[in-house]
């Protein structure tokens, strides 16, 4: 190995229910899809390993259920986990299973080391309060307290992400979809994360609005070197940002590989029918 | 020793929708040195675009060895070596040039061509001055620059690509069939950027399915149908430099 990954996630399990003798064996559980007849027991996750490499964009595909969200839910400690490791390279806590840590420490990292940017932006900012307001509020979680400094940042932030500067004290539900999300990008790279994660940010915008949210993730990407886990279920935005890609079903990671190899010469039969489904 | 050394190599394609397996190639064996030109030759279907996307990753090789001699990493098989690997030959050491141009949209040329020395770690003002010069080079003109590619012709994508490509100055430089479906102008001008790139000691594998028009120009030929190595009298641009 010639590099150090970022993030790196171990054997990741997140599962409704209580589980039985027909589904604990990972090897031969007789689920149908993902889902337990015998106990009832869903498994939104199961065993997924991955790795994410300093400045790479890594795509997630797969069909609604195939448990992307609920990897990232996982990831961002916004669900418990039910078992699995995750470890970030920060000095001297390399070793540290993200997951077994207090809930202060694992705010820490949301603060410091990760950026979230949800599908719907209700989730991800305070739809009352100001623009700037909004910015404010991660900057001082992430231990600022310069009222200067941080209007200054929450201002570059705002013109990169292309919010007039004339409107940064409105709400943000006074916006346009395309412009919610772009304020909620803004506050996801406001305490300059090493980390980011994007839920399908861009669906249900429009071409052109979607075009320039595309447009703002690879120059953030370039510029600042951010680490990304881009989900998304449009192939052509996971071939747009991606460098690798890889690709879930039922809660699995079924193919990974290189963007354009997983798209030109996909191994799996799930993958060759999505790609082939692909206009 | 040889830059790149392919070995049994043979790919096949499976298909689980209609339950089947269609080989695309097999048995290929072939060398090349540091500073050298091989075209490989064949019909349509023969398997020519299979070697060359295998070996910059875009298909999954499974069979025999594609021994690639690195910069960074040494003697690596490229069917084998991992994808953050891979990656790192596609930015610094390996290049792809088709006629195709699958870019971001909405991206001027020029962006593009910059982007591309960005994406290594220039400097800004040396990519930018980089990027102009090699869109100079490939003869492009100054009044496309400033345009989005998607609009442009055969001969005009494929020079922006080869731009994008070699400004980052690979050591290896695939080229998938540079000439196909371009008019004879437009080839002596691709031909006329090969001479340019063996010069500068690029090493080359370019797939063509006329070979009359590289006549001079390989220092070997790959036949597809005979699997045989022909190597080339060295004359043409070899022999006067």
């Amino acid at each position: 190995m010639y590099e150090t990954p970022i993030l790196q996630v171990k054997n990741l399990q997140k599962q409704y229910g209580p589980g039985c003798c027909h589904c604990n064996d990972l090897e031969n559980s007789m689920l149908e899809k993902n889902f337990c007849k015998a106990c009832g027991t869903v498994y939104a996750v199961r065993n997924l390993s991955l790795e994410l490499y300093p400045g790479e964009i890594l795509g997630v595909v797969g069909e609604s259920g195939s448990g992307k969200s609920t990897m990232m839910q996982c990831l961002y400690f916004d669900t418990d986990i039910t078992s699995g490791a995750a470890y970030i390279n920060r000095p001297g806590k390399e070793l540290e299973n993200v997951f077994d840590l207090s809930s202060q420490q694992k705010r820490f990292i949301r603060n410091h080391d990760y950026g979230m940017v949800y599908q719907n932006p209700v989730h991800g900012l305070k739809m009352n309060f100001s623009s700037i307001g909004n910015i404010a509020e991660k900057l001082i979680a992430a231990g600022n307290r310069n009222v200067a400094d941080m209007e200054e940042t929450a201002k570059r932030l705002l013109t990169n992400v292309h919010i007039p500067l004339h409107r940064m004290k409105e709400e943000p539900e006074n916006f346009s979809g395309g412009m919610q999300q772009r304020v909620q990008i803004a506050k996801a790279l406001s305490n300059n994360p090493p980390i980011l994660f994007l839920d399908e940010v861009t669906t249900g915008l429009d071409l052109s609005v979607q075009a320039k949210v595309l447009d703002l993730i690879k120059k953030i990407q370039r510029e600042l070197q951010i680490s990304m886990i881009v989900v998304s279920h449009d192939l052509a935005v996971i071939r747009m940002l991606a460098d690798r890609t890889i690709v879930m079903l039922n809660g699995e990671i079924i193919e990974e590989g290189l963007t354009d190899q997983v798209l030109e010469d996909p191994q799996h039969a799930y993958t060759q029918q999505l790609v082939y489904s692909l206009l | 020793m040889p830059m790149l050394e392919i070995t049994g190599f043979g790919k096949r394609f499976t298909i689980h929708h209609l339950d089947k397996t269609m080989r695309a190639t097999e048995n290929i064996h072939f060398t090349l040195d540091a500073g050298e030109f091989i075209g490989i030759v064949g019909k349509s279907g023969s398997g020519k675009s299979t070697i060359l996307k295998s070996i910059y990753r875009t298909y999954l090789p499974d069979e025999g060895k594609i021994l690639y001699e690195s910069d960074r990493f040494g003697l690596v098989d490229l069917a084998q070596v991992s994808e953050r690997q891979m990656l790192y030959l596609r930015k610094y050491e390996i290049g792809y040039v088709s006629q195709f141009l699958s870019v971001m949209p909405r991206t001027t040329c020029r962006q593009l061509v910059t982007n591309a020395l960005l994406e290594m770690g220039e400097l800004e003002e040396i990519a930018n001055s980089e990027a102009e010069k090699a869109l100079i080079h490939f003869e492009l003109d100054p009044k496309l620059w400033d345009s989005y590619p998607n609009t442009f012709s055969g001969g005009e994508k494929l020079r922006l690509n080869i731009a994008m490509a070699t400004v980052k100055k690979p050591r290896l430089l695939l080229l998938d069939e540079p000439t196909a479906s371009l008019d004879q102008q437009s080839k002596v001008k691709v031909r006329e950027i090969i001479e340019k790139l063996k010069s500068n000691g690029t090493t080359l594998v370019g797939i063509f399915h006329d070979i009359e028009f590289m006549d001079g120009l390989c220092d070997k030929v790959f036949d597809m149908k005979s699997r045989t190595l022909v190597m080339e009298q060295k004359v043409g641009v070899s022999s006067e430099s």
